[in-house]
């Protein structure tokens, strides 16, 4: 009896123990005061796991990072950070129904979570209602301004618009005519209204603009377009979703649109990691613009990109998603370091302003909720990764963008109760 | 001149992805009736064959043959294919004749198994048990019959089913341990390169096509050469074909309807892996690689009129040069100085979007007209 009673005893130990380290979180270490366990929402299954699930491995980096130089400091008391992930399956109702599990039943003081707008959009009424705080990592279409989210990624003005002014500008098929190539939904069509805005006021011409339902890889009209609107060469943004590329670029090389006959494509989406999937020899000679590359050559990105390799595989890369996810967990912590307590309103407050030495140099999160970034244009190589051609200053967010028509003239600032979601400038 | 030659061959060109891919649903919808929901993932299996191929052509003792790998890919895909369709009619369908809603839920049941399966099996082991599912279904087969015959026969086929499961252990370790990039589970999409002698393109009289464009014709048009003669001049084509008009009566006149059904569902599954090699040359290889095509699969198969072969052949060039002329715009470049409400309408559908909304419209209409598709089953079938 007593024996028996022993063993079921180790055995439920055990048992919580597995839970515990399956959970993620881990025991209790004795140099914390307490803890506070924070919440991880991207798709772990259907078509965005590919994508979704190396944030979810930069922002567990990212944490043990900060539990390991002693946690969140928080009134004197050192707090070791434990995370719940939770999988949004890459359908948009789950992520809102996760969102509301995390903020109700596990009181998670912050959630880092989504990758497409359509899951943003589905969350951000959850986080408005129940005044909870959401960071979303990914460079998207902006014309949003939640006091709810806080957006890490670039917003068009510190993406398309500098690589559109480059092609235009400074690249090889300088002064050539436009073609607009995206997945038919939201951000490649907001995207696609602002460069027709721009090349407009560059007196540059969009020659033709087309858009490939999702899971369609069918490109053949498509070529045919390019070639009757572009027949001496000229510039392609692109702005097709992850797999649809692959289709793209192979059909395109195929039928002859290349550097080397005078063709140029500016992607938007296409980081080291896609790079790796499509293959460098479809995609080399083209361009891409973000806010990180891997290659450059600081030592704050070398060692972000060396520390995700010994955390996840030699074989791993690092992208631009991953490096403004890594930001987003600092600068919470930093936040809540600031404001002295997990209190939201309190966070919200102390968050604006606060500056981070990232990966990609410098960041400032600005009173819109955005973040101030470096823009970066490269060149694809042979090797998978980028050749930087150019870097602008840091360049301040614009969440109601200037140049597209519904929002020119409109900016937000959650700092000043009188201006709010969206004012007049 | 160029104009019309650059629109029929990218109308021949859509026009003969839609064909291979449909071409085996012709037989398995069209000829018996089955409503198979995993054709799609058939095709999957079959692009996923050419993945693994290609990266088995890499191998130092293949390396010589590599450009050959996409050839080799055809007969291999039909083979995998073609066997997990066989054991998908033994263990589910066979049970399900007659019963066309049930087919439909279970089918698609198999194709939610088998994509989940690609992304959480890795690729090596895959290979191993579908070589062991090859040994197993195929060895008793051709064993002498005196065996056959043997009370004992059963124990045969058992230590066969053990050899079989031996083997795929021992080749799926095997290429897990040369092939990295099989070893590890994965739901990333993978890509297919085509050898360099298919990439680029030809010239021909005076326009240029690409090369795996053209390949993928010459394969769509072999595979419904050999099917059509198959089916028209073969013992078992005739006896197929007997079966599709009157199984009862064809079942008094001995012929073995479970054979027939095996051989006609394995023909059908098989050419969805031939598709698959197609496909995998044009985007990139997914679990969800099939699904993108199945829904254009069933469109060419009802609009062709189920059951006839000549009808998919016509109703997926239709629908090819019917998606160029729209999708990009052409009518225009035809007509250059048409009326202002016109042109704008034609320009308003001249994405490739607009262009699949107005396909499916035209679809519709057609089918209100003449239900039963472009050619029609004729006889005593369809008064059953």
């Amino acid at each position: 009896m007593r024996i028996s009673r022993r063993i079921l005893a180790g055995l439920a130990t055990a048992s919580l123990a597995v839970t515990a380290t399956s959970c993620g979180g881990g025991g209790t270490s004795g140099s914390f005061d307490d803890t506070v366990t924070v919440g991880i929402l991207h798709s772990l299954s259907g078509t965005m796991a590919i994508s979704e699930s190396t944030l979810v491995d930069t922002e567990k980096m990212a944490i043990e990072e900060i539990n390991a130089a002693g946690g969140v400091k928080v009134g004197g008391k050192s707090y070791k950070i434990e995370y719940i992930v939770e999988d949004g399956a890459s359908d948009w109702p789950t992520f809102a129904e996760k969102s509301k599990k995390l903020i109700d039943q596990d009181g998670v003081p912050v959630v880092f979570g989504g990758w497409t707008s359509a899951s943003r959009k589905a969350m951000l009424p959850v986080y408005e209602s129940k005044d909870a705080f959401l960071y979303y990592p990914i460079q998207y279409e902006a014309q949003e301004c939640s006091n709810n989210i806080f957006y890490t990624g670039a917003t068009p003005n510190q993406q398309s618009e500098p690589a559109t002014d480059f092609m235009y500008k400074r690249s090889p098929a300088a002064g050539g005519d436009f073609f607009l190539v995206g997945s038919d939904y939201v951000f490649p069509r907001t995207s696609n209204t602002i460069t027709k805005a721009q090349v407009k006021q560059l007196g540059g011409k969009v020659v033709g603009e087309d858009y490939l339902p999702l899971g369609n890889t069918e490109v053949a009209p498509i070529i045919s377009k390019i070639k009757k609107a572009l027949p001496e060469g000229g510039i392609i943004i692109n702005t097709l979703n992850g797999d649809q590329n692959v289709a793209f670029f192979k059909q395109i090389q195929d039928a002859g649109i290349t550097p080397s006959s005078g063709y140029y494509v500016m992607n938007y989406s296409i980081a080291e990691e896609e790079i790796s999937t499509i293959g460098p020899e479809f995609l080399e000679g083209h361009y891409g613009a973000w806010n990180y590359m891997m290659s450059i050559d600081t030592p704050a990105s070398k060692k972000f990109a060396a520390s995700f390799k010994k955390r996840w595989g030699a074989d791993r890369v690092v992208a631009d998603p991953q490096e403004s996810a890594y930001n987003m967990v600092y600068l919470w912590k930093q936040a809540v370091e600031d404001a002295g307590t997990f209190d939201d309103n309190a966070v919200r407050e102390a968050l604006v302003g606060q500056k981070f030495d990232a990966p990609q140099g410098p960041v400032e999160v600005m009173p819109n909720h955005h973040l101030s970034q470096t823009v970066r244009i490269g060149e694809i190589n042979a090797e998978g990764g980028f050749t930087i051609l150019e870097e602008t200053g840091v360049v301040l967010p614009q969440a109601w963008n200037q140049k597209h028509p519904s929002s020119k003239g409109f900016a937000c600032d959650w700092t000043d109760p009188s201006k709010g979601e969206k004012y007049k400038l | 001149m160029e104009l019309l030659l650059d629109s029929l061959f990218n109308g021949v060109a859509i026009g003969s992805v839609l064909l291979v891919a449909a071409l085996g649903l012709a037989i398995v919808f069209g000829l018996m009736g089955v409503i198979n929901l995993a054709h799609g993932e058939l095709m999957m299996l079959g692009a996923y064959t050419t993945y693994v191929t290609q990266l088995i052509f890499k191998l130092p003792i293949l390396k010589p043959f590599y450009n050959s790998y996409i050839i080799v890919s055809i007969f291999l895909a039909f083979i995998v294919s073609g066997v997990v369709g066989i054991l998908l009619e033994k263990t589910i369908i066979r049970k399900l004749y007659g019963s066309p809603l049930e087919t439909l839920l279970a089918t698609w049941g198999v194709s939610l198994i088998l994509q989940q399966f690609v992304r959480s099996v890795p690729l090596a082991y895959g290979t191993g048990l579908v070589i062991s599912l090859i040994i197993g279904l195929f060895l008793p087969t051709t064993f002498p019959s005196k065996i056959k015959e043997s009370i004992n026969f059963k124990y045969f086929k058992f230590s066969t089913w053990i050899f079989a499961a031996l083997t795929g252990i021992v080749t799926g370790s095997f290429i897990s341990s040369s092939v990295s990039k099989l070893s590890r589970a994965s739901a990333r999409n993978v890509d297919v390169t085509a050898p360099s002698w298919m990439r680029g393109q030809v010239e021909i009289i005076g326009t240029a096509f690409p090369k795996t464009r053209l390949m993928i014709i010459v394969i769509t048009l072999i595979s419904v050469i050999a099917i059509t003669l198959f089916l028209n001049q073969s013992a078992w084509g005739m006896r197929i074909r007997a079966v599709t008009q009157n199984r009862q009566m064809s079942d008094c006149l001995g012929i073995s309807t479970e054979k027939v059904d095996i051989i006609t569902f394995g023909i059908g599954s098989g050419l969805a892996g031939v598709a698959g090699v197609a496909v995998s040359l044009l985007g990139s290889v997914g679990p969800n690689v099939g699904g993108n095509y199945i829904v254009g699969c069933f469109m060419v198969v009802v609009l062709g009129g189920v059951g006839n072969l000549l009808g998919t052949v016509l109703a997926s060039f239709g629908i090819g040069i019917m998606t160029d002329l729209i999708g990009a715009g052409r009518l225009l470049s035809i007509w250059p100085d048409m009326p202002l409400p016109l042109s704008n309408t034609i320009n308003f559908f001249a994405t490739t979007s607009m262009a699949r909304v107005m396909i499916f419209a035209l679809i519709v209409i057609f089918l209100q007209f003449k239900p039963t598709g472009l050619f029609p089953q004729k006889g005593r079938m369809v008064e059953n």
